[in-house]
């Protein structure tokens, strides 16, 4: 009996905390891997659809991004509101794509330009046509491979 | 005696728990630049560009599904109206063929789709299109892959039975070059 009141009253109050760095490296680790820099500051509104046959892409640096949408509430002074197409951080034309491309294939290791994917990250409000030329560009550039990016739809589709 | 006790004073740990706070804060900053962006889509393999006029060759119209989208959003599949929340088991049907219809695909080789839309579509209809198309074509090969080897149609079952499978019923689906009858 007289054992027990003996300890409690012993007994250390701290905790050791020198787990505690080992814990929060851990996060960190993670949060590290699963992030990806946001390399470009979006000026056009895209809201991708909704589709079930999707494929990840898997290698980042495999990819590069085109943005189609109408240019954001603060650029429309300047831009209007007609569908634009956005490559890197800048408003850009159909035919600045060429140049686009080869900027980011000199990043790329010469054996692995034919894994080179364009994604085109486009919004649903937008009609076909802008769509269209830059899909025609792609093609004269010879980027053939192209993800059209889009959410995983929550509900319907079995698979 | 006195320099013993200094140096046992010494050997006691460092202390690590500004350690933690370092952490924290590089970990603060990972939290706040993450985005944990989910880079999903449809791929798409786009035809290889040509000056030349692509040369006519004939096909049998039993072998054409066409699927056309106007600038209303709204679908003609095979000279038909119809709601796209049909196109999917309708394709499968035209590709299979499984009572042998004289006005369906003779063969699943033999079967193209040919996708025209206008300038004036939405992305979002075209994309649902493309995606009940694609789908269409993913439920044949894993029903095929579930009959012959018995396992779901994934990317990473083995090479051969893909490439049989893919063999078996090839994903031919050609996109005209749209009209401008509903550009904005």
């Amino acid at each position: 009996m007289s054992k027990f009141s003996k300890k409690r009253g012993k007994a250390s109050p701290a905790i050791s905390t020198a787990s505690l760095p080992d814990i929060i490296f851990m996060l960190l680790f993670f949060f590290m891997v699963v992030t990806v820099l946001r390399d470009a500051e979006l000026k056009v509104k895209v809201t991708t659809p909704y589709a079930t046959e999707l494929t990840k892409l898997e290698e980042k640096s495999l990819v590069n991004y085109l943005y189609i949408g109408r240019p954001l509430q603060k650029f429309q002074a300047l831009y209007g509101t007609k569908p634009r197409l956005q490559l890197g951080d800048k408003f850009a034309t159909i035919a600045d794509i060429p140049l686009f491309l080869e900027k980011h294939k000199i990043k790329v290791p010469e054996s692995r330009h034919g894994q080179i994917t364009s994604s085109l990250r486009v919004d649903g409000e937008v009609t076909m046509g802008i769509v269209q030329d830059v899909k025609t560009q792609l093609r004269k550039s010879g980027q053939l491979k192209v993800n059209y990016s889009a959410k995983k739809r929550p509900t319907k589709g079995r698979r | 005696m006195a320099k013993t006790s200094a140096r046992d004073r010494m050997s006691n740990e460092i202390n690590a728990g500004s350690m933690a706070d370092i952490a924290f804060l590089l970990l603060i900053f990972f939290l706040v630049t993450t985005t944990i962006v989910e880079d999903k889509g449809i791929t798409v393999k786009l035809p290889p560009w040509s000056e030349e006029e692509p040369d006519i060759t004939r096909l049998k119209e039993r072998n054409v599904f066409s699927v056309l989208v106007n600038a209303q959003d709204q679908l003609l599949v095979r000279g038909e109206i119809m709601a796209v929340d049909r196109l999917r088991e309708q394709a499968k049907i035209f590709i299979a063929n499984p009572y042998n219809r004289p006005d369906m695909a003779e063969r699943p080789t033999k079967a193209i789709i040919s996708l025209k839309n206008d300038r004036g579509t939405s992305y979002n209809a075209y994309l649902e299109v493309y995606n009940e198309l694609k789908a269409a074509y993913n439920e044949l090969w894993d029903e095929m892959s579930q009959r012959q080897y018995g396992i779901p149609y994934s990317e990473d079952m083995p090479f051969a039975y893909r490439k049989a499978i893919r063999d078996e019923i090839p994903f031919v689906l050609s996109e005209a070059e749209p009209t401008a009858f509903g550009e904005e």
